[in-house]
């Protein structure tokens, strides 16, 4: 198990993703379920940064667990900001025209059609935002 | 890291975007496309070298097309299978222009 802290900002997100990538490289993860769990690091490390210490800036914990064979990685979000649970949030209509869509709620419904598993918890103060995907074959 | 070239030939405005549209990058693009749309009645987004897009770039991408239906047309083209799962998935398969 990795964990990295770092301050949730959004320009801290490329450091979020290389540290998540460098575990996935090391199991030979597929191209393909990178970018899904790329996509999904994103969108939950994002969404603390904008909202979870507004307006300060605090601490967001992610820890990376790859286990089992063929691979399993759990990836654990952490931070102590205001409780929220984002995946209480309604889905979009994705069947909308261009010009009636709205943007809002995407980014986490990318997370939930991608991964195999996203659990919330609020424990001790903390917000607990936990995903879940099977790496495929070696 | 997101490298875009531009195209203007007469009103035809081709874009290519080279690497990631996420958080950090999706507002050069955004801006990238906006300042340059003025007399331009057609929009080509040239995505051969798209390696990943969130849901940052999903947001410009509708805002565009949105923009282009007022005042022309927009299509994508040369969109990867990955990218193109992601445009199933969110539905905008079904409003944007994929060729």
């Amino acid at each position: 198990m990795k964990e990295l802290i770092i301050d949730a900002l959004v320009e801290n997100l490329d450091k979020v993703t290389e540290f998540v990538d460098a575990q996935l490289e090391a199991v030979d993860c597929p191209m393909k379920i990178q970018m899904q769990v790329d996509i999904a690091v994103e969108e939950i490390f994002v969404n603390i940064a904008h909202y979870a210490y507004k307006p300060d800036v605090g601490p967001a914990k992610v820890r990376v667990d790859v286990s089992g064979d063929p691979s399993v990685v759990d990836i654990t979000f952490i931070d102590h900001g205001v409780p929220y649970d984002p995946l209480k949030k309604e889905d979009p209509d994705v069947t909308l025209s261009a010009e009636e869509r709205q943007i809002g709620g995407l980014g986490i419904f990318m997370v939930k059609k991608s991964m195999d598993d996203v659990s919330y918890e609020y424990r001790d103060g903390h917000n607990i935002l936990t995903i879940k995907k099977a790496l495929g074959a070696r | 890291m997101l490298k875009i070239t531009k195209k203007l030939e007469e009103r035809t405005l081709t874009v290519e975007a080279s690497g990631r549209i996420d958080t950090t990058t999706a507002p050069d693009f955004e801006n990238e496309i906006k300042d340059s749309l003025a007399s331009v009645s057609e929009l080509i987004l040239d995505f051969s070298k798209v390696e990943y897009i969130s849901s940052a770039g999903l947001r410009v991408l509708l805002s565009a097309q949105k923009i282009m239906t007022k005042q022309g047309s927009m299509k994508l083209t040369n969109v990867s299978s990955e990218i193109m799962e992601i445009f199933e998935v969110t539905g905008f398969s079904d409003i944007l222009d994929i060729e």
